[in-house]
């Protein structure tokens, strides 16, 4: 019998239209696709700017006595490159993928809600505009401070009235809000579609695991991000009202706050990495030609990494002195995660393990990615340790980490995922010479800024500061680790060209350019406004494998 | 809306904590005790008004629109008089007591956790009173039966809410 409703769409021809109307549409549109084109070109747009502040810092620390930027310009440097990298630079990518590739995946027609996902785009814009209007209007009436110089975590009492005159710090707090509230309408919206605009025959056991790994996303962000809109609202008291929350004066606490801001702080960490995750898991089978090894036990993985990553939030504070009960909850609590992202890391090699590996651009970020997101884990671990974070914890090795993570692991990812979904989205091939160059440039960047990072911090350099005296051995590394700044930007603007490049002068990519098993592929390059002609019916966790292998489906093996 | 009561369940936890954590922490007076007096008669309302949205609700769905505008009448009321009762409680702590955000910690948190209370309720007010609109221009009928038990899950909510700030403000608090 017939194993499968699955209809190929045929490309359809486009029509030109005036820019003014094309315009009107992008802006007025409530298309899931072309919202999720929006998320992820605005994105990109401040991955430039917050890249551009992270190269003044680096250019900064270069030598010792330095004076390129003053301290205060320093100070705003880290803060706007922190909260805009990511908020306005890894949330919206990671929206733009959740938008564009659930519903194809699920095979619906558009989100549950499109309106509220066009709504929540918005608020995320305004957030990252009122953001950078800070460097313009943060002076308010009192001329203290341009942009936010807080820290991206913004702790107490440098957010107090007293210690932030003008509305530098204030900026801040209403962007996150703003945005904060355009992230939970994303969330609502990416349980609510995969719940309830599954295509007939998709269970839940079927779902291809980027769907999986973007739902306990949408969880995390709800339980996350609202804290922080709540830890907002109550500076907001304290900045306007005259309250007392973190004022210690009055018997508030400093301390509150950082509990406030990790309970959404390391949460957030994983609403970063577990769509990295996913694509992933997406784009190591396909390339391996193998079906993804140990799919439940992804899935469980993956909830259970949600789960546990509500419970670690106070690893972050270690180094402000909480009870020895505390601190050995968060150590245990902290390594236990390592459990299942280690069981990912395997599956995922096990993935590849006796596979045809195709070393396509995607590919080749991916390997990064499992390489660079293991050593990350390693130095996770042993921040883990009180002891060790006590005495790294707050100096350059800690920096070192968290980038690691969040460049060598779910940005490298995220650029696997470009390169993979660039032909559907566009309907050209991205150029695999650009694409290898993009990769190899920005790989040798990354690991001479980020592996020579952990020396100072082991040397004992402190975080935050805008320079340091000669004679201490850290001059070297730092210059190195600038260096490597220069591979990065390099990368990223092959990267630049060939988005622009392959667009124009692409090779034509047709519906399914990698011979991939998920929806997505078997509708037109780039989909129809409705995705699909005929609501697809699937068998199994490869649908278009069934299609193209109807002797052999994997329907009678699953 | 189940996303979204998590999400503001979340909010409100946050400020519970907050108001717990503090407890006692005030370094200058007033305490709780000597200005608090539980709204006992209020409460009342705003509780028994999730009774009356339910049945409101159950009476659309079979077609009583003329039951279901009694009740969802009353409900509108028996927020509206919640709403008064803090309106009340406020002007008596700010005008007679001279207690506000900024006196000392337990100010801040007070109104700052029953104010998020109250902004909910008034939400919640605006949502009933537009559905009240639709109502007599014509527009309502039991086909809305299901969208109006969203609103009334969230009404729910405010009102379990409003039961665990009672308990932490006016009773372990003072």
């Amino acid at each position: 019998m017939s194993t499968t409703t699955i209809t190929l769409t045929e490309s359809e021809l486009p029509v030109s239209r005036p820019f003014p109307l094309r315009l009107h549409e992008w802006v007025t549109t409530v298309d899931h696709k072309r919202l999720g084109i929006l998320y992820v070109v605005y994105a990109l747009a401040f991955l430039t700017f917050g890249g551009i502040e992270a190269t003044i810092m680096r250019l900064q620390l270069i030598r010792p006595n330095n004076h390129l930027v003053s301290p205060e310009v320093f100070n705003r440097m880290f803060t706007m490159h922190g909260t805009t990298m990511i908020f306005f630079a890894a949330m919206p990518l990671v929206f733009g993928f959740a938008n564009y590739l659930v519903p194809l995946m699920i095979g619906a027609r558009d989100m549950a809600f499109p309106r509220l996902n066009a709504f929540s785009f918005w608020m995320t814009a305004l957030g990252g505009l009122l953001l950078y209007f800070s460097f313009l209007g943060g002076d308010g009436l009192y001329g203290g401070g341009g942009a936010p110089d807080v820290g991206w975590f913004a702790y107490a009492p440098l957010t107090a009235k007293a210690f932030s005159v003008g509305h530098s710090t204030d900026y801040w707090t209403l962007s996150l809000m703003v945005s904060g509230i355009g992230s939970v309408g994303t969330a609502i919206n990416i349980i609510a579609t995969i719940l309830c605009m599954r295509c007939p025959g998709m269970t839940l056991g079927r779902m291809p695991l980027l769907a999986w790994l973007n739902l306990t996303m949408a969880g995390l962000v709800i339980l996350a991000v609202s804290p922080l809109t709540a830890a907002q609202l109550m500076l907001l008291v304290d900045r306007y009202l005259g309250g007392h929350f973190f004022d210690t004066q009055a018997g508030g606490s400093a301390a509150i706050w950082m509990h406030f801001f990790w309970v959404f702080g390391h949460p957030e960490v994983y609403v970063l990495a577990i769509p990295a995750f996913a694509i992933a898991s997406e784009v190591i089978p396909v390339f391996s030609r193998k079906a993804i090894f140990g799919y439940p036990v992804m899935v469980l993985a993956t909830v259970a990494i949600g789960f546990i990553s509500m419970s670690v939030w106070a690893h972050h504070m270690f180094t402000i002195g909480m009870s020895s009960g505390a601190n050995t909850f968060f150590v245990l609590s902290t390594m236990a995660i390592a459990v299942p992202t280690g069981i990912k890391i395997f599956n995922w090699l096990a993935t590849m393990w006796g596979g045809k590996i195709r070393f396509c651009t995607p590919m080749l970020f991916c390997i990064a990615f499992l390489f660079q997101f293991l050593i990350a884990g390693l130095t996770g671990v042993t921040l883990a340790v009180a002891p060790v974070d006590w005495q790294l914890g707050g100096s350059y090795y800690l920096v070192a980490h968290f980038h690691y993570v969040i460049v060598g692991a779910i940005l490298f990812a995220l650029f696997s995922g470009f390169y993979y979904w660039y032909p559907k989205v566009t309907g050209k091939m991205a150029s695999e010479f650009l694409g290898k160059l993009h990769f190899w440039l920005f790989m040798i960047g990354f690991h001479l800024t980020f592996d020579f990072m952990h020396i100072p911090g082991l040397l004992g350099m402190p975080r935050r500061i805008y320079t340091y005296e000669p004679g201490r051995g850290w001059d070297i590394w730092n210059l190195i680790v600038t260096i490597g700044v220069v591979f990065q930007a390099a990368g990223i603007l092959m990267f630049a060209v060939n988005l622009v490049w392959s667009y124009y002068r692409g090779r034509v990519a047709g519906n399914d350019p990698w011979d991939a098993w998920t929806l997505e592929w078997s509708t037109s390059s780039p989909p129809p406004e409705y995705n699909y002609a005929v609501v697809p019916t699937v068998r199994s966790r490869r649908p278009l494998w069934d299609l193209k292998h109807p002797e052999d489906p994997d329907w009678r093996y699953e | 809306m189940y996303c979204l009561i998590a999400a503001e369940a979340a909010i409100f936890t946050i400020f519970v904590v907050a108001y717990v954590f503090y407890i006692g922490k005030s370094v200058a007076g007033p305490q709780p005790k000597e200005v608090l007096h539980a709204p006992i008669f209020f409460t009342v309302c705003l509780l028994s008004s999730s009774l009356t949205i339910h049945a409101a609700v159950r009476k659309l769905a079979v077609g009583n629109m003329a039951a279901f505008a009694r009740y969802w009448v009353l409900t509108i009321v028996l927020g509206a008089l919640f709403l008064f009762g803090t309106a009340r409680e406020w002007a008596h702590l700010i005008v007679q007591d001279g207690f506000t955000v900024s006196t000392n910690l337990f100010g801040t948190t007070y109104y700052s956790l029953v104010g998020l209370h109250g902004f909910h309720v008034t939400m919640g007010l605006l949502a009933l009173l537009l559905v009240a609109l639709f109502y007599f221009k014509a527009r309502l009928g039991p086909e809305h039966a299901e969208r109006l038990e969203i609103l009334s899950m969230y009404w729910h909510f405010v009102d379990a809410v409003w039961v665990v700030v009672f308990i932490v403000v006016y009773v372990i608090g003072a």
